[in-house]
């Protein structure tokens, strides 16, 4: 066998990924299998991105990028190598798979040829991938939008010092898993974009909170508003349930499977399927179409969020949740579209149960320590007095541990909603939603001045 | 070293046909590429095995008109150059009437040498089993310490380039390799505890690793003796880590482009003003013999060089590109990105007394002696790492609140602290240094002493 690969065609040049490159194909699966793998997985990705920015009254940046690139992993036992590359070509892609099989003291060899015949025919779960890029705002359409938006934030912020407003669209087609769908999948979203009622809201949360007071430091209750407020049960609980975490043995839920983790009032969710939502997928980043995940039902542990890996190592099934930012990441367990469901209440009746609590109207960014500690900034909240919320507060932040905290969650509203985010961890930055309904917390630290 | 992809020569040549053929006459290029490996283990097994060969670039392009577009891409064939020249061209019918990029002034002179030895790439498998013994090692340190689950050694060799349409021309290989090890103990009936040490070098072999075992088991033992604190306001002793990262996190009060876009703390005229305490000098030198993997020149071209941040507590320089530099009548000073909007951002922090200034003795001997029975009572906060920077510093407003590890020195005893916030605003610490302890110490982020700091909020989790 020589170094090229059986093609017709070298489809590096082409546009798209199509049924030219299963002779490629082929030969690498065969090759690796040959040498001796388990398993020889391909991710085969190109991208169009596009960022726009605008300050103040002007466009100030303008990003467009584009590009190509592969990753082989190869699998025996339980062990695995992975190897990226921008490199396409045959010698490329060939190379690349070398060095993975290498990793597991793997190589191919000139006399066991290897052909690997078992690939389906390609089926494309993204035919209108083709039109996306027409329909999508033009880069026109889209800087005026986004001049809108800035000159909306002037018209209601007279105290505003900085307007900025920024505008993302990305496009992936990956071969042999699929393409993504969610907000990303109208291409009319921006053109729908309510430029004034979202300054307005912008406006009114900065002017409150720039008249707020420091918090004291201490212990209240607090309630949570829905939305982004799900991004705490995100990192501090949504990250103990991914298989990688069981792995790392860095979950305290690990042995917990049908034991109560969290108060009865809590049901968790992850799942692929929401039309329109940010982390939906049509397939993983393996391959598996994806699924709705009951996490946690009633306060008991019910399954973690597994990938190939996580299956072979922890023995948890698959559960479509192997995700990867591209091609330079191997494929880990990950949240889609992660969520509280709703309970019964009213988010007044919430608050009214409250002495002396905060309010988290907004959450900021956040973190969860290697033990599971997670910390998370407020980004405006409001005390709450006698049932009612009065003044805004400012430099709070929430302080604890999911263990903990998860059976403290002791109501849940009935105004769940979602919001679109960005992940990051392992296997690169991701697109998902939180959400949850408004919750409360009947205990947490709250760190201020 | 292995053969890189990048030709300086050659891309040129390719660049300036595609040009021509497409009218453009100003362009710049920014260009990297790299081949990385590394390993993570999980007790003494391979956890995952990765290699990447990756390849870059970054186009800009001036219009007829004298505007700027970009377009970045990872495809460096010519049919993946010519669409970058395109795009970017297209781009620039949007460029910034108001704020237009030129080629830094710089981007020719003369570079300062760097002492960077070219190491040969170790073999994956020499990785992995020279990661699975320093994991070995360090779970032998102690009982307590179960697993490593937070660990990697990797190595790269890099290349990159920047050229422009005006002669510019330059190229900077380089080899670096690192290890991180963080380690997790736990004690039955007590929380698990984690911590762990970093190093950085040129070459796998010139790692410290031995360093990195001590470093990450003293660490992580400290912390198994643990009881919360009580919220109060304390002085706290910042780790030279810990005070780098805080200075970084606050780093757009140098920064002439945060300045610009009004989210710095500082403004055009705080040139001269007395920022903090005058026995705190800050400078920012990449050039620094301890910054492994420094650049020489950055991504404008213009060379990188030491430059006087602060001095006796008074700004005395911004960090520059070559188009905030234009605005502020300066030169550029090396801190620049690459695009149509240009980022600025430091190098390498070197912070300690102003020479010729005491170091704060006298602020440290209010704690000593007599005195000291007063801080007995309540204690001293040892900050030994921060963490959550991204998410709990607001550097437009100065603010921060940040979980950190560390100790409760009292009736000199120390505690580890079980979990807890330390609060504040980051011009109240910058006046509320009361001195330095010990030589400046060298980190991978930058060289720097102890550094006390009275009356910071500290929140502990009840």
């Amino acid at each position: 066998m020589t170094q090229a690969l059986s093609s017709s065609a070298n489809p590096a040049g082409v546009e798209l990924h199509d049924h030219r490159w299963r002779g490629r194909l082929d030969t690498l699966l065969g090759q690796g299998q040959a040498a001796g793998a388990d398993l020889v997985e391909l991710f085969i990705e190109r991208t169009d991105h596009l960022g726009v920015l605008a300050e103040q009254d002007t466009i100030t940046n303008v990003s467009p990028s584009f590009g190509m690139g592969a990753g082989i992993r190869v699998f025996r036992g339980h062990r695995d190598g992975f190897v990226s590359t921008n490199d396409l070509s045959d010698d490329g892609l060939l190379a690349a798979l070398d060095q993975a099989l290498a990793m597991l003291g793997l190589q191919r060899s000139a006399k066991t040829l290897g052909h690997f015949d078992g690939l389906p025919e390609l089926h494309d779960f993204a035919i209108d991938k083709r039109a996306w890029l027409s329909q999508v705002p033009s880069l026109a359409e889209t800087t005026e939008a986004l001049l809108r938006g800035t000159n909306q934030l002037r018209r209601h912020g007279q105290h505003l010092q900085s307007r900025r407003g920024s505008y993302g669209r990305d496009w992936q087609e990956v071969l042999g898993v699929g393409r993504r769908y969610g907000t990303t999948d109208n291409p009319d979203d921006l053109r729908q974009w309510d430029a004034e009622a979202a300054a307005l809201d912008l406006c009114q949360s900065a002017g409150r909170m720039l008249y707020a007071d420091y918090i004291e430091a201490g212990q209240f209750p607090v309630v949570l508003a829905n939305r982004f407020g799900g991004v705490i049960f995100h990192e501090a609980c949504g990250h103990l349930l991914e298989t990688t975490q069981v792995e790392r043995g860095t979950t305290p839920f690990a042995e917990q499977v049908d034991q109560p983790i969290a108060h009865p009032a809590v049901t968790a969710i992850d799942e692929g399927l929401t039309g329109g939502a940010f982390g939906s997928i049509a397939m993983d980043d393996e391959g598996m179409p994806s699924q709705r995940t009951v996490l946690i039902e009633n306060g008991v542990l019910k399954r973690f969020l597994s990938d190939r890996a996580g299956e072979l190592r922890t023995g948890h099934a698959r559960t479509g949740s192997g995700r990867r930012q591209s091609h330079t990441f191997a494929a880990a367990s990950r949240m889609r579209n992660t969520f509280i469901a709703a309970g019964p209440h009213t988010p007044e009746e919430l608050i009214g149960s409250i002495d002396r609590g905060l309010y988290c109207k907004a959450m900021g960014g956040g973190s969860v320590g290697p033990t599971g500690q997670f910390n998370f900034a407020v980004e405006e909240g409001y005390r709450i007095e006698d049932g009612q919320l009065t003044s805004p507060v400012k430099g709070a932040t929430l302080i604890g541990e999911a263990k903990e905290v998860m059976p403290r969650i002791s109501m849940c509203a009935n105004d769940l909603e979602l919001a679109a985010g960005f992940c990051g961890s392992v296997s690169g930055s991701i697109f998902v939603t939180v959400g949850q309904p408004h919750i409360k917390v009947d205990s947490i630290t709250v760190g201020g001045r | 070293m292995d053969n890189l992809a990048l030709d300086a020569v050659a891309l040129r040549g390719r660049l300036e046909t595609l040009a021509s053929r497409q009218g453009i006459r100003q362009w710049d290029l920014g260009a990297a590429c790299s081949t990385d490996t590394s390993v993570q283990v999980d007790r003494g097994e391979a956890k995952q095995l990765k290699g990447a060969q990756r390849s870059s670039i970054t186009l800009r392009v001036w219009n007829e008109a004298g505007l700027v577009g970009v377009t970045s891409t990872s495809d460096l064939s010519d049919v993946g150059l010519e669409r970058a020249l395109i795009g970017a061209h297209e781009a620039s019918a949007f460029g910034n009437k108001e704020e237009t990029p030129a080629f830094s002034p710089l981007a020719t002179a003369p570079l300062a040498p760097l002492d960077q030895p070219l190491h040969e790439q170790r073999s994956i498998l020499e990785l992995l089993e020279t990661l699975k013994e320093a994991e070995r090692d360090l779970i032998g340190r102690h009982g307590a310490i179960a697993t490593v689950p937070y660990n990697g050694l990797a190595q790269r060799s890099s290349e990159r380039i920047y050229l422009n349409s005006a002669g510019a021309c330059r190229q900077q290989q380089l080899t670096t390799a690192s290890l991180y090890l963080y380690a997790r103990a736990e004690e039955t009936g007590r929380k698990p505890r984690s911590s762990g040490a970093v190093r950085v070098a040129y070459g796998a072999a010139d790692l410290d690793i031995a360093g990195c075992i001590n470093e990450a088991a003293e660490r992580t033992i400290a912390h198994l003796n643990y009881a919360p604190i009580d919220t109060d306001h304390y002085t706290c002793v910042f780790s030279p880590e810990a005070f780098l990262d805080l200075i970084g996190a606050f780093s757009s009060l140098f920064n002439a482009r945060a300045i610009l876009d009004g989210i710095s703390l500082s403004s055009r005229d705080s040139i001269g003003e007395q920022l903090a305490v005058p026995l705190l000098s800050i400078h920012d030198n990449g050039l620094h013999p301890g910054n492994i993997g420094a650049s020489a020149f950055d991504g404008e071209g213009t060379p990188t060089a030491r430059l006087c941040l602060l001095e006796g507590g008074v700004l005395r320089n911004f960090l520059h590109s070559e188009a905030t530099a234009r605005a502020f009548g300066v030169q550029p000073t090396g801190h620049a990105g690459l695009g149509a909007k240009v980022s600025v951002g430091p190098d390498w922090f070197e912070i300690g007394p102003t020479p010729g200034v005491s170091a704060g003795q006298q602020g440290l001997d209010r704690f000593s002696g007599a005195a000291h029975s007063a801080v007995g009572e309540r204690g001293l906060v040892v900050i030994d790492s921060l963490s959550a920077l991204h998410a709990g510093v607001k550097a437009s407003q100065g603010s921060f609140s940040l979980p950190f590890d560390g100790w409760l020195i009292r009736n000199g005893q120390p505690q580890s602290i079980e979990s807890a916030t330390v609060a504040g605003d980051i011009r109240q610490v910058m006046q509320g240094i009361i001195g330095f302890e010990g030589q400046a110490k060298l980190t991978p982020n930058g060289l720097c002493p102890w550094v006390w700091i009275e009356n910071l909020s500290v929140t502990g989790e009840a």
